[in-house]
């Protein structure tokens, strides 16, 4: 099975270096442009979309910010690949299911992405560890320039970026973090928290983005307003939020651990023993133990390094991930085999969980 | 058909009769021909019917494209209003204008606000930097006419053949 280059460097659910801490696994921004002189992908002929694939691909492949970027054309992906790229974050679901004429074009260190005739023509996409939003939006500012440099784009003074659905026309920029919220969910506060979240005007979903569940505990807040407000006010508003939030869930943390901690800690152990011994795992089973290791990080029961590890973890635990690893697809319970499996190797030199930590003062 | 009906809105005779379908459901109104022209109910113009039933833009997407009983085209791309409540999706960038009536009470409904506030794409800026450089510069000129300064107004002309040079590359720089 040939696999791409691209694919078989190690997943980065935090690319750019250096891993993240507590709470916050990493900030994200998205931009969405179009052509000025084609009809949006969805409209346009297949003619046409491998034009603007063309065009787009070039430019993007040329700009600066993304030397020796890797260039994919989404059709010649098989689906496995296409899943893997989902799982990572580089493409979206949307992506792997258009028609011809998609593609993307990804830097190096994997930390950047231009999709190409999703919904939009361009959706620029910039991603970084832990909470960043300085330095993503700046990296996502150049690299918009850059590609606008060469292309002319739809805009009009009065609404902004023109883009394929009215719900991003404007700025076109969806601000996002990852929220890893443990302790929120083991004291039944997510509910709460989500409509709060929601009347604040933000957006809260899964793992995986539109319409997913949350498991392991992660979620992704972003804006979902894109016009009336300036790109600093937009990015200014989802990290008062996301403060708020981070707030809330140390809170719970602490409550938990005051009044509740042999649960909590059980829960903990267990989750560790089972990654360490099981031999079926689903992938949300794996990530709900992941998701307890991690918090065992944050609590310093685990060192603190190892939180670098988890994270790749949560990736490398997908149904695309243990496939790829695996050299070609397989059915479910197979597929639960060799999670178990990888998993059982992956935390075999995990030192054993230190309880006493729980209780020190940071 | 005449009927003998009122005006919903100031009870005089109603000569405009408007009946729209949404949902199975039917709503008519009822207006006399001075309340039908203030809200902008004539021939061949556009118009929302559902400001008139006084029904809220602030809802999903779906809801709120179904609310007109009018079907625009764009020329540029051939989508149309109809199109648009299928998929959710425009055609090209020329439907913003070529929809503009059935857009502009979505969009202010799904944003903080009607009005670009953010970045404007580089290029763009640069064009209109240029013109108001030039605008400035003709001022200036004229200015130097009139006072029959001929050697600042030759520089002004220079100036200006510089500008506009700048302004016709396709891809400007300053």
């Amino acid at each position: 099975m040939h696999i791409l280059p691209i694919l078989d460097t190690p997943a980065e659910v935090v690319p750019g270096g250096s891993p993240s801490g507590p709470i916050v696994l990493s900030t994200r921004i998205r931009l969405a442009r179009n052509l000025r002189d084609f009809p949006f992908p969805g409209w346009a002929k297949e003619a046409q979309r491998r034009e603007i694939f063309a065009r787009c691909m070039t430019v993007a492949n040329e700009a600066a910010p993304m030397k020796k970027s890797y260039v994919l054309d989404l059709a010649a992906l098989n689906d496995l690949e296409k899943q893997v790229l989902v799982e990572r974050h580089l493409i979206s679901r949307e992506l792997s299911a258009a028609s011809p004429g998609a593609g993307v074009v990804i830097s190096r260190d994997q930390g950047m992405a231009v999709m190409i005739n999703e919904e939009d023509h361009l959706r620029i996409q910039v991603m970084r560890p832990g909470f960043q939003f300085k330095r993503v939006w700046k990296l996502a500012d150049a690299l918009d320039n850059a590609l606008e440099e060469k292309l002319d784009l739809a805009f009009s003074p009065e609404l902004g970026y023109l883009t394929a659905c009215p719900t991003n026309v404007g700025t076109g920029l969806r601000a996002s973090v990852m929220m890893h919220l443990p302790g929120l969910v083991l004291a039944s506060q997510m509910e709460q928290v989500i409509r709060a979240v929601n009347q604040l005007g933000l957006a809260v979903r899964g793992w995986y983005g539109e319409g997913s569940e949350a498991s392991g505990s992660i979620f992704q807040i972003s804006n979902q307003q894109t016009l009336g407000e300036s790109e600093e006010d937009i990015i200014k508003r989802v990290t008062s939020v996301l403060q708020t939030i981070v707030e809330q869930e140390q809170n719970a943390r602490a409550k938990l651990l005051e009044t509740d901690s042999a649960k909590l800690l059980d829960k903990i152990g267990r989750a560790y023993g089972t990654v360490r011994n099981a031999h079926l795992l689903t992938s949300v089973e794996a990530m709900n133990c992941l998701s307890l290791l991690r918090l065992a990080a944050d609590l310093s029961l685990l060192p603190e390094a190892e939180r670098a590890r988890i994270d790749r973890l949560f990736i490398e635990s997908q149904p695309g991930h243990v496939q790829l690893a695996a050299r070609g697809t397989l059915e479910t319970q197979k597929r639960d085999v060799a999670r178990a499996r990888f998993l059982r190797e992956q935390v075999a030199p995990l030192p054993a969980l230190n309880f006493d930590r729980a209780f020190e003062k940071n | 058909m005449s009927e003998s009906l009122h005006c919903d809105l100031c009870g005089k005779p109603a000569k405009v009769h408007l009946t729209k379908v949404v949902k199975n459901q039917i709503q008519k109104v009822d207006l006399c021909e001075e309340c039908a022209k203030s809200k902008g109910v004539t021939d061949g113009e556009v118009f929302s019917l559902a400001d008139l039933l006084a029904k809220s833009f602030a809802g999903p997407l779906e809801e709120a494209v179904e609310a007109d009983g009018m079907n625009l085209v764009c020329e540029q791309c051939g989508c149309s209003t109809r199109d648009f409540r299928k998929s959710g999706r425009l055609g090209c960038a020329a439907c913003y204008d070529a929809m503009k009536p059935i857009l502009e009470p979505l969009i202010s409904g799904l944003h903080k606000g009607g009005r670009h506030q953010g970045k404007t794409p580089l290029r763009q800026w640069r064009r209109v930097v240029l013109r108001r450089e030039v605008e400035n510069v003709e001022r200036d000129l004229q200015e130097a006419v009139k006072k029959e300064d001929f050697e600042a107004a030759a520089r002004c002309r220079d100036q200006l053949g510089v500008l506009q040079a700048k302004l016709e590359t396709p891809t400007a720089t300053t």
